[in-house]
């Protein structure tokens, strides 16, 4: 296994579990299940007992595994010189299990259906532009931008309000953007995240030849996890773009005056997405648009930028739900310490993001008190 | 699942019930060199009655029972040593309540050190609590229980002194308050003026009951912190120093290290003062009179104050120090171990030169560190060294190492901190006979059928 001479290094010291500052846990999978076994030291110490032989692979070790949200929040505060190799120890020891075709059902399910269908939802291709319909957004044919819109904000009901409206902004403050539509298929930032390396280099290699053959330069995408895996998985394998997350790109249209808008009193606070922060270390842009309505009131959570709590939907638990649900599932315990700021809304940046925690809204029956609505959501009602 | 597991799973829910191979994998080790013995079943229960319940299961059926914090004392104490069930606690870490004027708290059992300062921090700016330097996800409970010592160990002494309270469940299953608590609704005294009870169960590592809510003394937290550190190649004069020091009481808390890493530390004592205030005048004013005391010392050229680098002051001023855990990784192993026992100041020199000796003796990196508890009245002395977890010849010869600086603490008049099982057995063959007697009354009455961490402090002779 790759990383195998450094998962012996973890002393279980339990930092990575932490914020920074120890205002609570910050492990979505330990905060869920909260025996050690699912904490980043945990994962580090069964790594080492399977590898040695000491531990079977079993159904156990494997929810283990795949309940890492991979947030990078052990990344963000483990104390030892390897701490940038954690997630990817983490998915390294997911590559033998795929390899080993031992993993949750789910996982099984997921990959095979990103296999066979090129998206998790199992829906044709041809139907994968049908979020545009309407906008008036036109197909890639040379604009300065393609927009990458990823499969949940193409298919996903939720996802493709936000997608309308990030396309829809984009375009009316004028920017020369295009979609790919049915020739889009999936990034693959879940599936390397969920250890099939063979399924993802597949993937990206077809995404990188369609992107080349088009002659796209500049790619702005709608999901984090999207901008995370063109941004740094895809340059080893040949795919060079300029990547933009689409809040990189909204801000500076506000600032230069092209998005107009009015005086909108909301009280907001912001929830950072893993795969946009701490992967990425892009906190501010999000930040800076809602700054810039007037009359808007940024409110933070205890947790948030290095900090943030994850949704529990990175590392393919938006899809494989091994995280599960629950009272103490991620989700809910961020949208009741949203709910404890006193804000209106949670605003976020990634469609993954807004599911999670708008149906974790529901189940905490916060309806009435708090709403979940994409940072391009925000804007466009406050367009002047 | 067995009838035990159902049991349990009855009492705190399925899925806070583990009999599986995994968890008995993780549980059954400590980040330490102790051999490791695999628990039957792993809890992680959330409230006082669920420990009752699973106490009074344990007592039914005969089954060990083993509370564990974060598991850090790293000398095998939450290691169950006969099997049976380990409680994890960190699901009881609520914040029960903080007086702010009465300067105490009241902590569940599975609260960590560092949760309580980051809610004093938002919560009661003022106030803060004596914060050890293992990592922060050790818990309040499991520190006191050892003794641990924290950033105000100088100034008050064990962190187990500085508590106002303890609730217990007891072997049969009872919860019991401890101090104060037993008769009033505040939490201001451990015992005085009753008889002090909470000697039966602090330093009894879980052998005679499992301490679920602690009340925590809280004390001034100044607006400044600052740190300086006085060099000297001088061991032998290191205690000298220390009187001096303590007489100041301006301190907030004295450490000592050596160490050869990095090479510029080598060969020299680092006596490291911490001091506060709330406003320049009151910190400079400790400074001079930090530096005034170590005069003598200065002018007889045995040592100076180093100027501390800015870029090195939040590393050192830092609660708890983070780089305490990067030690296990020197030897890119992920590994450490000391030995710390507590002992007389003016051992000091002869614990600078064995660490040196047995570091020499069994090729080990290792780092010595003393602090300073009370006024004095003695220190912790912690013989550390790392140790490559993949390597298992030098784990063997840390283990050798460690087992030398036993031999060697005992018989300098030291006495074992969170002793091992090995320590705990030539602590109590060298223990006057009427002590050990009294030990031996106390655990039977207390736990009649031997199931609290059975194998630690267990009087097998008189």
């Amino acid at each position: 296994m790759k990383y195998a001479d450094i998962v012996h290094r973890c002393f279980r010291c339990g930092y990575c579990k932490f914020t920074s500052d120890y205002t609570d846990f910050n492990c979505p999978s330990y905060r869920k299940f909260r025996f050690e076994t699912y904490s980043p030291g945990g994962r580090m110490w069964l790594i080492r007992g399977w590898l040695n032989g000491d531990i079977k692979n079993s159904e156990r070790f494997q929810e283990i595994l795949f309940s890492c949200a991979t947030c990078a929040n052990c990344v963000e505060h483990c104390v030892f010189a390897f701490s940038d190799d954690l997630v990817n120890i983490f998915v390294a020891a997911r590559e033998e299990l795929v390899a080993e075709g031992l993993v949750p059902p789910p996982v099984r399910d997921y990959l095979k259906a990103i296999h066979v269908n090129g998206n998790p939802y199992k829906l044709p291709a041809s139907e994968r532009g049908k979020w545009a319909d309407g906008t008036g957004l036109e197909a890639y044919n040379g604009q300065d931008y393609l927009f990458y819109v990823g499969c949940v904000g193409s298919y996903d009901e939720r996802a493709v309000k936000i997608a309308r409206a990030v396309g829809t902004l984009l375009a009316k403050a004028g920017l020369s953007i295009g979609i790919l539509g049915e020739k889009e298929t999936c990034d693959g930032n879940e599936v390397r995240a969920l250890g099939e390396s063979g399924l993802f280099e597949n993937l990206a290699g077809q995404n990188i030849q369609t992107f080349q053959d088009l002659g796209v330069k500049k790619i702005i995408t709608l999901d984090p996890h999207a901008f995370n895996v063109f941004k740094n998985d895809y340059p080893s394998l040949g795919g060079r773009f300029e990547i933009y997350h689409y809040t990189q790109v909204l801000g500076p249209l506000i600032q230069a005056g092209k998005v107009p808008l009015k005086e909108c009193p909301l009280k907001v606070t912001y929830h950072d997405p893993c795969y946009l922060g701490r992967h990425n270390g892009e906190y501010q842009a999000p930040r800076s648009i809602l700054k810039a309505i007037p009359g808007l009131q940024l409110v933070e959570m205890d947790r948030h930028g290095e900090n943030a709590f994850c949704c529990g939907g990175g590392g393919g638990n938006f899809f494989t739900d091994i995280l599960g649900k629950g009272q103490e599932s991620p989700a809910r315990l961020r949208v009741k310490e949203a709910a404890e700021t006193g804000a209106d809304i949670i605003a976020v940046a990634c469609p993954q993001c807004a599911k999670m925690l708008e149906d974790a809204v529901k189940s905490e029956e916060l309806e009435d008190r708090l709403k979940v609505m994409d940072v391009a959501e925000i804007v466009t009602g406050c367009l002047l | 699942m067995t009838d035990i597991a159902q049991s349990l799973a009855r009492i705190v829910g399925e899925a806070y019930v583990s009999n599986h191979p995994e968890e008995a994998y993780f549980y059954a080790r400590d980040p330490g060199l102790m051999p490791h013995h695999a628990p039957d079943y792993v809890v992680v229960p959330e409230t006082v009655e669920e420990i009752q319940e699973i106490v009074r299961l344990a007592n039914r059926e005969k089954v060990p029972v083993v509370p564990m914090g974060a598991g850090l004392a790293l000398t095998g104490l939450v290691i169950p040593l006969r099997g049976g069930i380990v409680i994890d606690m960190k699901r009881m870490n609520r914040i029960l309540s903080v007086n702010e004027t009465g300067r105490h708290a009241v902590v569940e059992g599975g609260t960590s050190q560092g949760y309580l300062k980051a809610y004093l921090e938002k919560h009661h700016p003022r106030l803060r609590h004596s914060i050890p330097d293992s990592p922060a996800t050790a818990t309040i409970a499991a520190n006191v229980m050892i003794h641990g010592q924290g950033r105000l160990t100088q100034q008050y002494g064990f962190n187990s002194d500085m508590i106002c309270g303890l609730e217990v469940v007891l072997a049969s299953g009872e919860v019991c308050c401890i101090g104060s608590c037993a008769l009033s609704p505040d939490w201001f005294s451990k015992g005085p003026p009753l008889p002090d009870l909470t000697g039966l169960f602090l330093g009894w590592f879980g052998a005679t009951g499992i301490i679920t809510k602690v009340g925590v003394k809280l004390y001034p937290r100044k607006k400044m912190r600052d740190v300086e550190i006085f060099i000297t190649d001088r061991e032998d004069l290191v205690p000298e120093m220390i009187y001096e020091l303590t007489h100041t009481e301006m301190v907030e808390d004295i450490n000592v290290f050596a160490q050869p890493k990095p090479m510029i530390f080598k060969d020299n004592h680092h006596i490291t003062l911490f001091f506060t205030g709330d406003t320049d005048e009151e910190l400079e004013f400790k400074r001079k009179t930090i530096w005034h005391a170590l005069d003598r010392f200065i002018q007889s050229k045995d040592g100076g104050f180093m100027g501390v680098a800015p870029a090195m002051k939040p590393t050192l001023l830092d609660m708890p120090q983070r780089s305490v855990s990067r030690f296990a990784d020197v030897t890119r192993g992920g590994g450490f171990e000391y030995s710390g026992p507590i002992i007389m100041v003016d051992k000091y020199p002869a614990c600078a030169h064995k660490i040196l000796e047995l570091a020499e003796k069994y090729d080990l990196g290792y780092s010595g560190m003393a602090r300073i508890i009370g006024r004095s009245h003695c220190m912790m002395y912690g013989f550390a060294f790392t140790f490559n977890r993949a390597d298992p010849d030098m784990m063997e010869r840390t283990r050798k190492a460690l087992h030398e600086v036993s031999v060697f603490a005992l018989e300098a008049g030291g006495v074992f901190w969170k002793a091992t099982v090995d320590e705990q057995r030539m602590a109590m063959e060298k223990m006057d006979p009427t002590t050990l007697s009294l030990m031996r009354m106390i655990k039977e009455q207390m736990d009649p059928n031997g199931i609290m961490n059975p194998g630690n402090w267990e009087v097998t002779k008189v």
